[in-house]
């Protein structure tokens, strides 16, 4: 897996004021946000950010507002200039471009979804939808082409003619995707993507993303202020707060093993059996066990587990993936994973 | 005796006055004062005047006198006015070809084509029944009282400076919404041309040019109307919503696909409302333009006024309003059938 970085971000600064590299001197040098704010007032937005991004992944950017996670996707495209740090694409430094390669990249490398749709007023969806291949200089019979194609696919086939007004939020982002997915880009950006939806409309686009993802396999970075999309989404997950990385990883892990009393802060309200999976608590063994109930999957997660043992915690499950028996699975394990231990003690929660 | 003869001995300028005032031309004040016998009136300190330029002359001959200062003034103004005149004759004189032109053609065409084919573009520009009508029976109207002709050449200047403005004024707001140095430096010009009295303009234009020449009137009325258009450009392009800018960028559209296929039209209809307030003001800088000799309606006003013809100029002035509204009437509603085909 480690072999396969699409994206990589190195030592990643971004400093907002009037005199930026001064003010980098004093951050290298210790100096915190408040501080600098104060005595410098400069704004520091992001400071010493290292992610990689594999190919074929969706890494999420969770934070909470102000935590910098949109100024760092801008950072991506370059909508925004760091002050300092290497954003790395297939291996290539992208804040050495030219505007001709930059402009390049934003056309065929990245493509990139809004919180606020931004589509286009003025032109009908379908040539929404087809916008990116136009701006390539493609012709019009490929844009229309794809543009229907991609339409279709996130299910607005029929609503060619209209014009974004006349949509909903919902399909209004639908076509904000088809927009991003029209271009073939093999990264994605998604910026608070689904945050402007409602609740069952946002539930109703991940299971679309999610499903295109099977399908498509693009690198994806979502962005997100929400920890049930972010873990519902995340193959990686970074968590920032104030410019800073808190933790990043597998969510499952950082849910079990959060290692700063913000992300148990976080982490202490969610649902923890719709999160949670199988092969994150089993024994690992492919020992035959004793006593069992029957089988689940690895992928499983726990409510559906939950459910199946009609809430007998004396059962064990044998734990299957493709077929072959990778471990297993006591219901004792299960419920205790459901409690975690640190967000139960109010000690170590910060709030 | 003078009032501020003690100011002068006082601060020790006696040497730089040089002694005695001359023989120069006497003011208005002195004039009067002559004519009324010599005789000093009685003064109190509520008659102290200001130590204007006039009443620290009367004092001290080496300060200048306020008419000396105006002349002062124009004698700078005739002196730059040749070189001035070689750069601008040549750069303006197509606008009085244009101008020339367009009151030829406007008037040859005969007024049973002309007529039908206003009707003609203000439907298709409006698609409004009222709008047709009203031009219609706004211009069977002037024809019938026999202002028709006016009412053409007045049309006929404000269609071609309308043009002009439009296609100065477009690009100019355009590179002002995309500097900030550009715009600071614009908007005190832009607010100098707004606030000036109209018939300021029209003094140093008569100096420059001939009143023969019709640039002279196109020129003061181009200056006139052209801000709204400009600033409206500049404002609707910068508020254009950032994020669909920001869309642009993110997939790599170039700086002229931006200002084309985004800027632009979506600031369209501000552009439009520019337009529509250059017409009018055009219109209104069209009827003082009849000062120096611009031909049209405000002519029969101008004759309402120097020949005390109440009738006349009260009928033109009311074509002049039937003008105006049908002008604007016809560009708004061509507005807002560009809004909604946006559906913006």
């Amino acid at each position: 897996m480690t072999d396969n970085i699409k994206v990589s971000i190195r030592n990643l600064y971004k400093i907002f004021g009037s005199d930026p590299k001064a003010a980098l001197e004093q951050v290298r040098a210790g100096v915190g946000k408040t501080h600098l704010l104060e005595e410098h007032g400069h704004v520091l937005g992001l400071q010493n950010i290292n992610v990689d991004m594999q190919a074929g992944e969706i890494t999420v950017i969770m934070g909470l507002s102000g935590s910098g996670k949109s100024t760092l996707i801008r950072h991506l495209n370059r909508l925004i200039e760091p002050t300092a740090g290497e954003v790395v694409v297939n291996g290539e430094d992208v804040l050495a471009y030219d505007d001709a390669r930059l402009a390049q990249l934003r056309q065929n490398t990245m493509s990139m979804v809004f919180q606020k749709f931004a589509l286009f007023p003025h032109r009908t969806v379908l040539e929404n939808a087809g916008m990116s291949r136009r701006v390539r200089g493609e012709d019009g019979a490929t844009a229309d082409r794809e543009g229907q194609k991609w339409l279709k696919r996130v299910g607005l086939a029929g609503y060619e003619g209209h014009y974004p007004a006349q949509l909903s939020g919902g399909m209004q982002q639908r076509v904000g995707i088809a927009r991003a997915l029209s271009s073939d880009s093999e990264i994605m950006l998604m910026d608070e993507a689904f945050s402007a939806l409602d609740p069952l409309i946002r539930t109703d686009m991940q299971d679309l993303l999610l499903e295109l993802q099977r399908e498509l396999h693009k690198t994806i970075v979502f962005i997100t202020h929400d920890l049930d999309e972010a873990l519902k989404l995340a193959d990686h997950l970074v968590i920032l707060k104030d410019g800073a990385v808190v933790q990043q990883g597998e969510p499952q892990d950082i849910l079990l093993h959060p290692n700063d009393p913000y992300i148990i802060d976080f982490i202490s309200d969610i649902n923890r059996a719709r999160v949670l999976r199988v092969r994150s608590i089993m024994e690992v063994t492919t020992q035959p066990g004793t006593n069992l109930a029957g089988d689940v999957e690895a992928n499983q997660n726990l409510e559906s587990v939950i459910a199946l043992s009609e809430g007998d915690t004396n059962l064990n499950y044998r734990v299957m993936e493709n077929g072959q028996q990778v471990g297993l699975l006591h219901m004792r394990d299960l419920v205790r994973a459901l409690v975690p231990v640190e967000a139960a003690d109010p000690a170590r929660r910060v709030a | 005796m003078a009032t501020y003869d003690g100011l002068i001995e006082a601060t020790g300028l006696e040497d730089w006055c040089g002694g005695d005032v001359g023989d120069k031309p006497l003011t208005m004040a002195e004039l009067m004062a002559r004519a009324q016998g010599g005789a000093t009136p009685e003064t109190s300190i509520l008659d102290l005047p200001f130590p204007s330029l006039d009443a620290l002359n009367q004092s001290c001959a080496a300060v200048p006198r306020s008419r000396d200062m105006t002349e002062a003034v124009e004698q700078g103004f005739l002196a730059i006015k040749d070189p001035l005149k070689v750069v601008l004759d040549p750069l303006t004189q197509p606008l009085s070809w244009l101008l020339d032109w367009a009151l030829i053609g406007f008037q040859s065409v005969p007024w049973f084509i002309m007529i039908p084919a206003l009707v003609i573009v203000a439907w298709f520009s409006t698609k409004k029944v009222g709008v047709t009508v009203l031009v219609a029976v706004s211009f069977i109207f002037m024809a019938f009282i026999d202002f028709y002709d006016d009412a053409i050449m007045t049309l006929s200047i404000i269609f071609v400076c309308t043009i002009i403005a439009v296609l100065l004024g477009v690009p100019i707001g355009i590179a002002m919404s995309r500097s900030n140095t550009l715009q600071r430096a614009m908007i005190p010009v832009l607010d100098m041309l707004q606030t000036l009295p109209t018939f300021v303009y029209l003094v140093p234009l008569i100096f420059l040019f001939s009143v023969t020449e019709s640039k002279l009137y196109g020129i003061a009325i181009i200056l006139y109307a052209i801000v709204p258009v400009i600033r409206l450009t500049d404002l609707g392009i910068r508020l254009v919503d950032k994020d669909v800018i920001e869309a642009a960028d993110a997939f790599g559209m170039s700086n002229r696909q931006k200002l084309w296929g985004v800027q632009v039209p979506l600031a369209l209809p501000n552009i439009m409302a520019g337009i529509n307030q250059t017409i009018m003001m055009s219109l209104a800088m069209v009827v003082i333009a009849s000062l120096v000799s611009a031909p049209g309606l405000g002519v029969k006003v101008l004759a309402g006024i120097r020949n005390l013809e109440l009738g006349v100029g009260l009928v033109a002035g009311f074509c002049i309003v039937l003008l105006a509204v049908l002008l604007d009437r016809s560009t708004k509603a061509a507005l807002s059938r560009i809004d909604s085909s946006e559906r913006a």
